[in-house]
């Protein structure tokens, strides 16, 4: 018998209990063979598991178990060295690993247990997120909510439509029992209940606006929860049994066109606010949350931003509809004033020609009659006939004449005719009248006033006549002086009247001088309206229509002249003087030539140094061809910096070409104007254009032109237009 | 041919100029403005035209044959020539412009090709006919009589 080192039984072996270890530990084998089996198979599945290492060696420990255990079965009954051997390798295997494998866990648990506790806060951050999420949808819903409420309010211009849309819409999106808008009253100091979403017809329902509540509201921007049981939320009857629903208000600023417009109302605040209230439902358990006041509050400001649109655009249509009827209405009266007016002409048209027929009829017939054998009553007769038929005569011309130059449709008939013996022949008229009332008429006439003048010869009589038939009417004594003379610019004249006498016209003063009743300088300016008369009693038999002054004053202006009164005072005679523009005769016949100025003959031009600015090579040389036609002595130059560079004293006409568009070509104007600051040394400076119109003209002034010409110029254009211009230094007629 | 029968052809010829509207009285203007000492004053100034002339409308031509015309450069042109053919009472060359000028404004591209083609027709019929006067006016001369002065009826 061998001595074996194995753990023998050294009682009798008990066979059952033999039995059960030897069972007990064949089926630990197993197990032990087959979780490592188990750990494989599962592992390669999921091949994300990270420690393989341990595994193996785990395996490597539960399988030597095994085998150590099931070597053990051979150990019950008697066994070779062999099979001790085995066993004895085996459990110092197992030993091994096992020690190994305790060590090594050391290491690995506190790292699986940390591989617990990230995918825990893993956990908790994925929770976390999701409830931001949440949150964020919920805002991107009310900013969606806040979007479309904004767009529906703004797509139109009605103020009705954005209040209620903003009620429907608020309803809608916030699911509210019940949306109310209260407006501020006219008088700013009550709320009326102007729109309701629920009730289709609110009543007539105000609030003061003092309340503490209403107050606490439009202090502030936010919206606030108000108790349901304030006057501003008690919209409906109250039914005991509805648990009222939370109520918040908000206040919704009116914005007017100008908040600094302040009239000085010291209970009304500046600015006006409506209030909005929005009623959750009731026997609900919704509460206000905050995302749903921020909407509110979005929705309230774009609400008040809507509305004054809204009202500015009212405002606006308004005025334009103002503004047509305004336009229509003075449209038509426009009208009627030209179909008025063309009525009276017609009128006075016709009348004049109806009552002067019968008039020279009375007048010649009666002057006739004079002719004939009369006895003095009858002579004294026919002369009354005869004179008051001429004053009525007179009396419709000056009515006539009156209306037409009222209308601006008179023109003046321009004549040459002799002044002085125009003169003589008022003086001749009026002679016999004079002497009767014993007053001695003098005239006199200045040593130089022309014989011959170019003006309208009726006219001026007319006018003189008028003011020297004054002067005798109304003088009972005295002597009347009647004083002729070219006037010059520093005589006494009214102070808004210059006269600037150019050289074919001059200005004749004619004043006439009388020692009658004379004028209350008070009375002067009204002397010279229609139909007025100074009323005094010595002066009520003279007769008269009391429109000779104002018909003479119309008269002058036409002249350009100016007529003015000049009194000492009641008693004390006074002095009418008149300026009129009439222009000189060269003819010493009256032929009448009918334009104003008269025309030179052939003009000689010799060796007047012209300057030619031109771009177009073409017109250049014709301009030039012309003037060296008429004897001038041209320079041409094609550009404005060659002009500018060329032009001299010595050059007394510039003619440039401002025909391209712009305005650069008048600065050269400009430019020569500050190269020569004496006038007399400037040349004088004619702008060539194919353009007549009167901005052209215009714009020529504006700049310091002195003449404007039309391209094409014919050589007797150029002619007369060098002449005009070297006589007078100015011109504005050729075209 | 017989020198009062040249005169004569050439009075006729100036006539139906003016009658077909070719030239104006602007032209007539030119022909008053020479004189002894200035002799060939209108032959220089036609001369001159034509040189002009034939410049811009090459000028026109090229910039109307561009991609993109640039009416900017186009107008100053047409304007010029507008300028130059009033002056010497070339009026039916100016009528074409003036209506070549409205087109322009209106950069109307296709109307301004027609309006070139209608100013460079005009302006070759009156460099033609003013050719033909200038050579009657020389065989004149050449024979040694002188120019009739132009009397216009209307």
């Amino acid at each position: 018998m061998e001595v074996c080192n194995c753990i023998e039984p050294q009682w009798p072996a008990d066979e059952l209990l033999m039995k059960y270890q030897y069972i007990s530990d064949f089926f630990i084998a197993v197990a032990y063979f087959s979780i490592p089996l188990e750990l494989i198979y599962f592992v390669k599945k999921s091949a994300v598991f990270p420690y393989r290492w341990v595994l193996v060696q785990f395996g490597a420990f539960i399988v030597l178990c095994g085998a150590t255990h099931l070597i053990n079965l051979w150990t019950f009954t008697t066994h070779s060295r062999t099979v001790a051997l085995v066993m004895t390798t085996a459990k110092v295997l197992t030993a091994v690993v096992s020690c190994a494998t305790a060590l090594m866990l050391v290491h690995i648990i506190p790292d699986l247990l940390s591989v617990k506790t990230r995918e825990l806060f893993l956990k908790n951050k994925a929770a976390e997120l999701d409830r931001e999420m949440g949150l964020i949808r919920t805002q991107e819903e009310t900013g969606r909510h806040v979007r479309m409420l904004t767009h529906e309010i703004r797509s139109t211009l009605d103020r009705h439509t954005i209040l209620k849309t903003t009620l429907v819409e608020l309803g809608r999106t916030l699911a509210l029992e019940e949306c109310a808008l209260w407006m501020p009253t006219r008088t700013g100091l009550e709320l009326q209940l102007s729109y309701t979403l629920r009730q289709q017809h609110p009543v007539e329902y105000t609030v003061p606006i003092q309340l503490p509540v209403i107050n606490q509201v439009f202090g502030t921007s936010r919206a606030v929860k108000i108790s349901p049981n304030s006057p501003v939320a008690r919209l409906r009857p109250v039914s005991g049994k509805y648990l009222l629903g939370e109520v918040v208000a908000v206040r919704v600023p009116l914005l007017h066109l100008s908040n600094f417009q302040i009239n000085d109302w010291p209970e009304l605040s500046t600015k006006r606010y409506a209030l909005m209230v929005l009623m959750l439902p009731s026997d609900s358990a919704r509460q206000w949350h905050v995302h749903e006041l921020e909407l509110v509050e979005v929705v309230a400001d774009q609400v008040a931003v809507a509305l004054s649109h809204a009202a500015i655009l009212e405002e606006s249509m308004r005025a334009r509809d103002l503004l047509m009827e305004q336009n229509v209405a003075l449209d038509i009266a426009r009208r009627e004033a030209e179909t008025a007016i063309r009525a009276r002409n017609d009128f006075l048209a016709v009348m004049n020609h109806e009552m002067r027929t019968p008039m020279h009829a009375i007048i010649a017939l009666s002057s006739l009659l004079q002719e004939t054998e009369l006895t003095p009553e009858q002579r004294l007769m026919v002369e009354t006939v005869l004179k008051s038929s001429s004053l009525l005569a007179t009396l419709m011309n000056d009515v006539l004449d009156l209306s037409r130059l009222e209308d601006g449709s008179l023109q003046l008939e321009l004549g040459t005719f002799n002044l002085h013996t125009l003169f003589r022949e008022v003086l001749n008229l009026i002679k016999p009248i004079a002497v009767v009332k014993k007053l001695p008429i003098t005239l006199n006439l200045a040593p130089d006033l022309p014989e011959f003048v170019v003006g309208d010869e009726k006219r001026l009589m007319q006018i003189i006549l008028n003011i020297v038939g004054n002067a005798v009417k109304f003088s009972k004594q005295g002597s009347i002086t009647v004083t002729a003379l070219v006037t010059k610019s520093d005589n006494r004249a009214p102070p808004d009247f210059f006269v600037v006498p150019t050289g074919s016209h001059f200005y004749l003063r004619v004043k006439v001088k009388d020692l009658g009743a004379g004028i209350n300088p008070q009375d002067i300016p009204k002397l010279f309206t229609k139909f007025a008369q100074t009323q005094s009693l010595a002066t009520r038999s003279s007769g008269g229509s009391g429109l000779g002054l104002a018909i003479s004053k119309r008269f002058v202006n036409l002249m350009e002249g100016n007529i003015w009164i000049e009194s000492d005072g009641v008693g004390k005679g006074c002095t009418a003087i008149f300026d009129v523009k009439l222009g000189i005769s060269n003819e010493s016949k009256q032929s009448g030539i009918p334009k104003v100025p008269a025309n030179p003959q052939h003009a000689n031009f010799a060796g007047l140094k012209v300057l030619v600015m031109d771009e177009n090579g073409v017109s250049r040389m014709v301009t030039k061809g012309l003037l060296v036609h008429l004897g001038c002595e041209v320079t041409t130059v094609s550009s404005s910096e060659e002009c500018l560079r060329v032009v001299s004293h010595e050059h007394k006409v510039v003619f440039m070409d401002v025909c391209m568009p712009g305005v650069e070509n008048y600065q050269i104007a400009i430019r020569i104007h500050e190269k020569f600051t004496k006038r007399h040394q400037r040349p004088l400076l004619v702008a060539l254009t194919g353009n007549t119109d009167k901005s052209t003209k215009e714009k020529c002034m504006s700049f310091g032109l002195d003449g404007v010409l039309l391209k094409p110029v014919s050589l007797d254009n150029m002619r007369n237009v060098l002449s005009d211009l070297l006589e007078h230094r100015v011109l504005y007629e050729a075209m | 041919m017989e020198l009062a029968q040249m005169q004569k052809s050439l009075q006729d010829y100036t006539k139906s100029l003016f009658l077909e509207g070719v030239l104006d009285s602007q032209f007539l203007q030119l022909q008053q403005l020479q004189d002894e000492s200035n002799p060939d004053f209108v032959s220089q100034v036609v001369t001159l035209f034509f040189q002009d002339s034939d410049r811009i409308l090459n000028d026109l031509s090229l910039s109307l044959d561009q991609q993109v015309v640039d009416f900017k450069k186009v107008d100053p042109h047409v304007h010029q020539l507008k300028g130059s053919s009033s002056s010497i009472g070339a009026q039916r060359v100016k009528n074409a412009c003036v209506v070549f000028r409205s087109f322009c404004e209106q950069q109307n591209v296709e109307a301004c090709h027609r309006c070139l083609q209608q100013v460079k027709q005009e302006y070759y019929l009156v460099k033609n006919r003013l050719e033909t006067l200038f050579k009657l006016e020389q065989q004149i001369v050449a024979s040694g009589g002188m120019i009739p002065a132009m009397e216009l009826g209307f």
